[in-house]
C-alpha cells in the first residue's frame, strides 16, 4: 500500500510539531523515521495511523484520502512502545482481539479465530505461550505478542512506535533481525520510529531523518551515511569532529596550511566547517595535506584505540579512532604533535555564516571528498 | 542435628525462617487490631449471648427488626450501585477532561468525607422536604423523597460517592489511553473498547469502591435519621433501632441487632472480596514486575 503524506502541519498549543511535511512511501517498503526526541517522528507516525489529526495536509493510502476514515477502519497494525497488551486477556485472547471485534457478519467462527491466533503465535515463535497472561512474559515476548496482535487483522500498513525502545541491547538485536525477516515474509508496508541510528541503518530500506518538525533527509541507508544533506544529519548519524577552515577554489586551508583538496566543482568560497568522523582520520607527514594536532590522551576501548587530540591552531578538541592493530597507533603518544589526514569528510558553510544569513535557508553540502587509504 | 540430611535441615530452617517472618510481620498489627477492633466486636457477641438462643431468634425474627435490616441493607446496596455507576462517570470525567472549575469540583467531591453527617442529613432534608427547593419540584410529580426509603437512598448516595470516585480515579489514570488506541486500531468500536478493555481493567477498583460505599451506607446513621422520618416498618434503619433499644436500656436486644448486622455485613464484604480477588487475578499480583520492565 503506497502512503502519501502531503503538506502536513501540526501544532500543540504554540509548539509547532510538524512543518510542511511531505513524504512518499512505496508499497512494501520498510521505512525508519529517525530523529532526536522532539523532532516530530512519533507525531508523524500517529497522524499516518489516524491516532492524531493534522492541522492541515492529507494522508492517503493507495491513492485514497484517509481524512474521513477513522482509526478503526484504516486497517493499520499499530505497535506501541510499551506494547499496550490487554492485561486481563491471555496471549491468545490478545492476538484474537482484532478478529473477535469484527461485525457479526464478517467475524470468523470461534475455532477459526483460535486457529488464526495459533498460526500467528507460531509466526512470532510463541506457540506454546498462548495461555499465559502478558505479565508472565518477558519484554521481548510481549513485543512479539503485540506484533502478532497487530498482524492478526491483516493490516495494509504496519506502524511501530519505538518498537525496541524498552528492551535491553541483546534482545533488541535479535528482534531487529527477526522483524527484518518477518517483513520479507509478509511484505507489508512498514514504518517504524526510532531514535537509534544503528537500528534504522540495520533495518530500513530508506531512512527519514527528522529535525525540529521537518524532514532533513529521505534517502537509502547508504546515501544518508555517505551523503548527509546537512550538518544536522551528519552529526546525528554518528560522532562528529568539526574543523573550521576556509575554502579557496577547491582547496581547504587552516591557518595557511593546505588541509585537503576537493575534487568536485565547489561553490562559494569563504569560511566553512569540515565534518569528519573519528574513524576517518589518519596520521600523515608534515608536508602532505593535513591538520596539525597535539595528542592529549590515548585510550583503548575494546577493538578501538581512541585518541583525544586538539587542533594546534586553536586548541579545539577532536577525537580520532583507529582499529587497535592499525599501523598508525604507535604514532599517537601523549604529548606528541602530528598531522592528521582527512580520509572522508563533508564540507558545509560555517555555522557563523549560516547564522548571519538573513534567510533561514537550509545549510547545504558544498562538497565532500573521499580519500583512499594508501597501503604503507 | 549433624545426622540430619541436608534437605531436611534446609526445610526446617526454611520453615523456621518463614515462621519468624510471619511472627514479626503479624504480631504488631494483631495486637493493635485486637485492642482496637476485635475486642469491641467480641464484646457485641458476648453481650448478645447473655440471651438464650430462643430469645435471640425472637428478636432477630421480629417484624420490626427484619424490616429495619432489610431497609438498611437494601438501601445501602442500592446506593452503592448508584455510586458505582455515577462515581465511575465522575472519575472518568476528572481523568479525561479539562474544564473550568475542575479543581474546585474535585475538592467538593471529598466534602462528604469531611462534613459531619448530621449536617449532610439536615441539608438534604431541607432540600428534599415538600417545601424544599428540590422537594417542591418533585412533589407535584408524585415523588416524595424526604421521609421515605427513597430519601435514605439519596442520603447514602451522597455519603458514598467519594469512596467510588477516589478508588477508581487512580486506576483509571493508569489505564493509559494507549489501550484504547490499541483496541481502536484493531477495529474495536467504542462500546467494544469500553466493555472489553476498559471495564475489565478497572473492575477490581470499582468493586473496592462499591464495597466501601456499601459498608459506609450500612453503618450510616447521622445523615439518614434526619431525612428518613424514621417510621417503624417503613423508614426506620437498623442502626436507629439499635439506638432506640439502647435508650430503652435493653442492651441485650441492641447488641443482638448489632451482631446480626455484623454477621450480614461480614458475609457480604467477604463475597465482594472474593469477587475482587477473582477480577484481580491478572493485574495486581504481578504489578511490580510489570512496572520494573517498563
Amino acid at each position: 500500500m503506497e502512503i502519501l503524506v502531503n503538506n502536513i502541519n501540526k501544532h500543540f498549543g504554540a509548539f509547532s510539531a510538524l512543518k510542511n511535511v511531505d513524504l512518499t512511501i512505496r508499497s512494501g517498503e520498510l521505512i525508519a523515521l529517525l530523529g532526536p526526541s522532539g523532532s516530530g517522528k512519533t507525531t508523524l507516525l500517529r497522524i499516518i495511523a489516524g491516532l492524531d489529526y493534522a492541522d492541515t495536509g492529507t494522508v492517503s493510502f493507495g491513492g485514497v484520502d484517509m481524512a474521513g476514515t477513522p482509526l478503526r477502519e484504516r486497517q493499520i497494525g499499530f505497535v506501541f512502545q510499551h506494547y499496550a497488551l490487554f492485561k486481563h486477556m491471555t496471549v491468545r485472547e490478545n492476538v484474537s482481539f482484532g478478529l473477535s471485534v469484527l461485525p457479526r457478519g464478517k467475524r470468523p467462527q470461534k475455532w477459526l479465530i483460535a486457529d488464526r491466533a495459533d498460526e500467528l503465535l507460531e509466526l512470532v515463535q510463541l506457540a506454546d505461550l498462548g495461555d499465559r497472561y502478558p505479565h508472565q512474559l518477558s519484554g521481548g515476548q510481549r513485543q512479539r505478542v503485540a506484533l502478532a496482535r497487530a498482524l492478526a487483522i491483516e493490516p495494509k500498513v504496519l506502524l511501530l512506535d519505538e518498537p525496541f525502545g524498552a528492551l535491553d541491547a541483546k534482545v533488541r538485536k535479535e528482534l531487529r533481525q527477526w522483524l527484518r525477516e518477518l517483513h520479507l515474509q509478509t511484505g507489508v508496508t512498514t514504518i517504524f520510529v526510532t531514535h537509534d541510528q544503528e537500528e534504522a541503518l540495520e533495518l530500513a530500506d530508506r531512512v527519514v531523518i527528522m529535525e525540529k518538525g521537518t524532514i532533513a533527509q529521505v534517502d537509502t541507508v547508504d546515501r544518508v551515511y555517505e551523503h548527509p544533506a546537512s550538518p544536522f544529519v551528519f552529526d546525528f548519524m554518528g560522532s562528529t569532529n568539526i574543523i573550521p577552515a576556509s575554502l579557496h577554489g577547491r582547496e581547504l586551508y587552516l591557518d595557511g596550511k593546505l588541509v585537503a583538496t576537493l575534487s568536485g566543482s565547489i561553490l562559494p568560497g569563504g569560511a566553512v566547517d569540515i565534518y569528519v568522523r573519528p574513524g576517518d582520520l589518519r596520521a600523515t607527514g608534515e608536508h602532505s595535506e593535513g591538520v596539525e594536532v597535539m595528542v592529549k590522551s590515548v585510550q583503548r576501548t575494546g577493538p578501538l584505540v581512541r585518541a583525544s587530540v586538539t587542533l594546534a591552531s586553536n586548541d579545539q578538541p577532536l577525537i580520532v579512532e583507529l582499529p587497535h592493530l592499525h599501523h598508525d597507533v604507535p604514532r599517537f603518544r601523549e604529548g606528541s604533535r602530528l598531522y592528521l589526514r582527512l580520509m572522508q569528510y563533508s564540507v558545509f558553510p560555517s555555522a557563523d555564516r549560516l547564522a548571519s544569513r538573513d534567510s533561514v535557508e537550509k545549510p547545504t553540502l558544498i562538497g565532500r571528498e573521499r580519500v583512499r587509504e594508501a597501503l604503507p | 542435628m549433624t545426622s540430619m540430611p541436608h534437605s531436611t535441615l534446609a526445610r526446617t530452617r526454611g520453615t523456621a525462617f518463614a515462621a519468624a517472618r510471619l511472627r514479626s510481620r503479624s504480631a504488631l498489627p494483631c495486637s493493635g487490631l485486637g485492642l482496637i477492633v476485635l475486642i469491641p466486636l467480641a464484646g457485641v457477641f458476648f453481650k448478645a449471648a447473655t440471651l438464650g438462643p430462643a430469645e435471640i431468634w425472637n428478636i432477630v425474627s421480629s417484624e420490626r427488626v427484619l424490616a429495619a435490616l432489610k431497609l438498611s441493607f437494601g438501601t445501602a446496596l442500592l446506593a452503592a450501585l448508584l455510586n458505582a455507576v455515577f462515581g465511575l462517570l465522575v472519575a472518568w470525567v476528572f481523568v479525561r477532561y479539562e474544564f473550568p472549575g475542575k479543581r474546585l469540583f474535585d475538592a467538593a467531591i471529598d466534602l462528604p468525607f469531611a462534613l459531619p453527617t448530621a449536617v449532610a442529613g439536615i441539608a438534604l432534608t431541607a432540600l428534599y422536604a415538600g417545601n424544599g427547593w428540590i422537594g417542591s419540584l418533585l412533589e407535584p410529580l408524585g415523588l416524595k423523597v424526604a421521609y421515605t426509603p427513597l430519601g435514605i437512598v439519596v442520603a447514602l448516595t451522597f455519603i458514598g460517592l467519594p469512596f467510588v470516585v477516589r478508588t477508581v480515579e487512580p486506576v483509571l489514570r493508569d489505564a493509559e489511553k494507549e489501550f484504547e488506541e490499541a483496541a481502536a486500531s484493531l477495529g474495536a468500536r467504542r462500546w467494544q473498547t469500553i466493555w472489553r478493555v476498559i471495564l475489565p481493567s478497572i473492575l477490581p477498583s470499582l468493586l473496592t469502591g462499591f464495597a466501601l460505599a456499601f459498608a459506609r451506607g450500612v453503618g450510616e446513621y447521622g445523615s439518614v435519621i434526619f431525612i428518613a422520618g424514621n417510621i417503624p416498618f417503613v423508614s426506620e434503619i437498623a442502626p436507629l433501632l439499635i439506638v432506640i433499644r439502647l435508650e430503652e436500656f435493653n442492651y441485650a436486644a441492641a447488641t443482638t441487632v448489632a451482631a446480626t448486622m455484623l454477621v450480614v455485613s461480614f458475609a457480604m464484604l467477604l463475597v465482594i472480596n472474593v469477587l475482587q480477588a477473582w477480577s484481580n487475578r491478572h493485574s495486581i499480583r504481578h504489578a511490580p514486575t510489570a512496572i520494573k520492565e517498563k
